[in-house]
């Protein structure tokens, strides 16, 4: 139904269906907006992977539109950033009403001094191909194969067999490690038989996309996220909208408990919910669905060579954006690690890191979404009066202003106090946190320091020089190593002066030192890594 | 026994108009519009305090008695 002009990606006889091999440690289940992620981010580390997904287009419907500052910044190192950026619309303010007035507004970005806004809104099946672009960019490392469902899998220990079914028969390939990237509906976790548990919310919500010329926010075409309690045109429920490029509208509307889906979906029962939103203003409707949303995840991530990133391993309500925004996160942390275990560089330990750190992740964003939902659906009269009094009081008390809750946007999750981070009071930015980007020289700072672990000195702090550790000084001069100026003081204000931050390859801060002594970073380095502490003979 | 914190008074000997200030908030009222009053006022008692740990101790205490 949407207008959005797919492109049907071919099938193309892989060499197993005429008795050849493909040698690739790496095999991914699905092709959405994570798996694509994953195979680049692998193969910008030289580590080469077969993609299957069974089908042969992106994704069908926009579904996620709203991709956050981080994963745009993770994006930028994937190579589809500045494309996402240039064609998406970029906002930052929320505002929530109840009935027709305006009780609470945030602005998620309120400085400047970076390179990606807090939110571009881009529908998902613009994403999808961006990254397929990129993907075919490495067509010695990325082996894409549509129409190849993956039908069974054998972990053996030493690597999974495949089982795939395809146009031309099926086959089994063997590779070290299967990343189930399959999706909210995770074949790979029904047939492994996890359990994927957490919380089923009973209303349906409408999801819909509209075209249309003149903009339904009124006078001003306002990029901004507009959040009912209440409205006038849709009463006693809530209502959300969202601008995309192309003049498509999103509009979220909550339906009454116990809504038939099938009805309201129909063209029927959606042509009059729309026009009392957008009056007599011609539109079309792109694309509509109607959902029940759940909270739940999986209880671990890893099971030995299957691992599990995205929707697979956790699934979310929009609200608050944290879907696509979070899985992309698992890519960030999962790709180097991955890499570096495959390539022998690290042991096999630090992919149990992933597990563990987005977990945690995934925790932090099932705990927000979970709490959204809830608010925008009393579960008890107890629950609805709470709600409807703090609405009121909203109004005028600033107090109720912050409790109120129409989804908390998704942003960077920190890793502080995990066992990679070396624990440091010393810097303003805590071990764990994400990279905070800043003007450096020409670039960014994001461009310098994502990919690789990277040293960075701020202000005059000289860096050791440290295999397999990258220097890059910000404010200072030396011929050791590359140095940026930092001409508007956003660096060393968010960094402080004189301190020097190891960075992990997926950007988050491993280690804040005053005084880098190679020994120092070394430590930090191979704790980032994952390695058993190494005994100098001095020991 | 549940869990609960016992106590002291805090009332600096103004508990009794204390008391009649809370029932006087409430003179009049439906029971519904007494039920809104007393979701207003736990909202906004919980701003004052502002400690999470210190309204949830709260929560527990008067919690307790329900078990
Ligand atoms: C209405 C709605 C709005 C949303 N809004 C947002 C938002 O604003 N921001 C945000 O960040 N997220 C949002 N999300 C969530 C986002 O869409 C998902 O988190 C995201 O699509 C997850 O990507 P994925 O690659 O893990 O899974 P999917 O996108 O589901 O991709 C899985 C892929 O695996 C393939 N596959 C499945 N089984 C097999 C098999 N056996 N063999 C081969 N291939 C297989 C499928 O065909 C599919 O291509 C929204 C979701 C919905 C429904």
């Amino acid at each position: 139904m949407t207008a959005y002009a797919y492109t049907e990606q071919p099938f193309v006889r892989p060499p197993e269906l005429d008795g050849g091999k493909t040698e690739a440690p790496v095999a991914i289940v699905g092709a959405g907006p994570i798996g694509l992620a994953m195979a680049i981010d692998l193969a910008q580390r030289g580590v080469a992977s077969v993609l299957f997904d069974d089908n042969n287009v992106v994704s069908v419907g926009s579904r996620a539109i709203c991709w956050a500052k981080r994963t745009l910044e993770i994006f930028d190192r994937l190579g589809v950033g500045e494309r996402m950026l240039e064609k998406g619309v970029t906002w930052k303010v929320g505002r929530n009403f109840h009935g027709t007035e305006q009780v609470y507004a945030f602005d998620l970005l309120p400085e400047d001094g970076h390179k990606y806004p807090a939110f571009v809104n881009l529908q998902q099946y613009y994403v999808e191909d961006y990254l397929l672009d990129r993907a075919r960019e490495f067509p010695d490392l990325i082996d894409i194969r549509f129409l190849s469902k993956v039908t069974d899998h054998e972990d053996r220990g030493e690597g999974v067999r495949v089982t795939v079914e395809t146009p031309e028969g099926p086959y089994t390939l063997d590779a070290d490690y299967m990343l189930a990237c399959d999706g909210a509906n995770s074949p790979t976790r029904t047939r492994m038989g996890l359990d994927f548990s957490g919380q089923t919310f009973e209303e349906r919500f409408l999801i819909c996309d509209i075209e249309m010329e003149e903009s339904p926010f009124g006078d001003r075409d306002t990029p901004e996220r507009w959040f009912w309690f209440d409205p006038p045109f849709h009463p006693g429920k809530s209502a959300l909208l969202h601008k995309q490029p192309d003049n498509i509208y999103r509009i979220d509307l909550q339906l009454d408990t116990g809504a038939d889906p099938e009805a309201e979906g129909t063209e029927d029962r959606v042509l009059p919910r729309i026009r009392a939103i957008v009056g007599d203003k011609p539109f079309r409707i792109d694309w509509l669905s109607v959902y029940r949303f759940r909270c739940m995840m999986l209880e671990r991530f890893v099971h030995g060579r299957v691992i599990f990133a995205g929707d697979s391993a956790h699934v979310v309500s929009p609200f608050g954006a944290r879907g696509g925004n979070g899985g992309i996160q698992d890519v960030d942390n999962l790709g180097w690690k991955l890499a570096a275990v495959v390539t022998g560089e690290a042991p096999r330990a630090l992919i149990d890191s992933y597990d563990e750190e987005r977990r945690h992740g995934a925790e932090e964003n099932i705990l927000n979404s979970a709490r959204a939902t809830g608010f925008m659906t009393p579960k008890s009269p107890i629950e609805a009066l709470f709600r409807s009094e703090t609405l009121r009081m909203a109004h005028d008390q600033p107090f109720a202003r912050e409790l109120i809750n129409s989804g908390r946007l998704s942003r960077p999750c920190s890793l502080a106090g995990f066992p990679l981070q070396t624990d440091s009071a010393s810097g303003q930015v805590r071990p764990g946190t994400a990279i905070i980007d800043a003007p450096v020289g020409d670039t960014w700072l994001i461009s310098l320091v994502q990919g690789a672990l990277t040293l960075v000195g701020f202000g005059g702090v000289r860096l050791p020089d440290v295999e397999g550790v990258r220097r890059i000084g910000i404010a200072q001069r030396t011929d050791d190593y590359p140095c940026f100026g930092d001409m508007e003081g956003y660096a060393l204000g968010r960094y402080g002066m004189g301190k020097a931050y190891l960075f992990r390859p997926d950007g988050h801060v491993a280690a804040v030192f005053a005084t880098p002594t190679a020994a120092g970073v070394a430590a930090a380095r191979d704790r980032a890594l994952g390695r058993k502490p190494v005994l100098t003979e001095a020991v | 026994m549940p869990e609960r914190t016992i106590h002291a008074s805090g009332f600096a000997g103004r508990g009794d108009d204390i008391y009649a200030a809370l029932l006087k908030a409430h003179e009049g009222l439906t029971e519904a519009e007494s039920h809104a009053l007393n979701a207003r006022l736990v909202l906004l008692m919980a701003n004052r305090i502002g400690d999470a740990d210190t309204v949830s101790d709260l929560l527990k205490t008067a919690r307790s008695y329900a078990e």
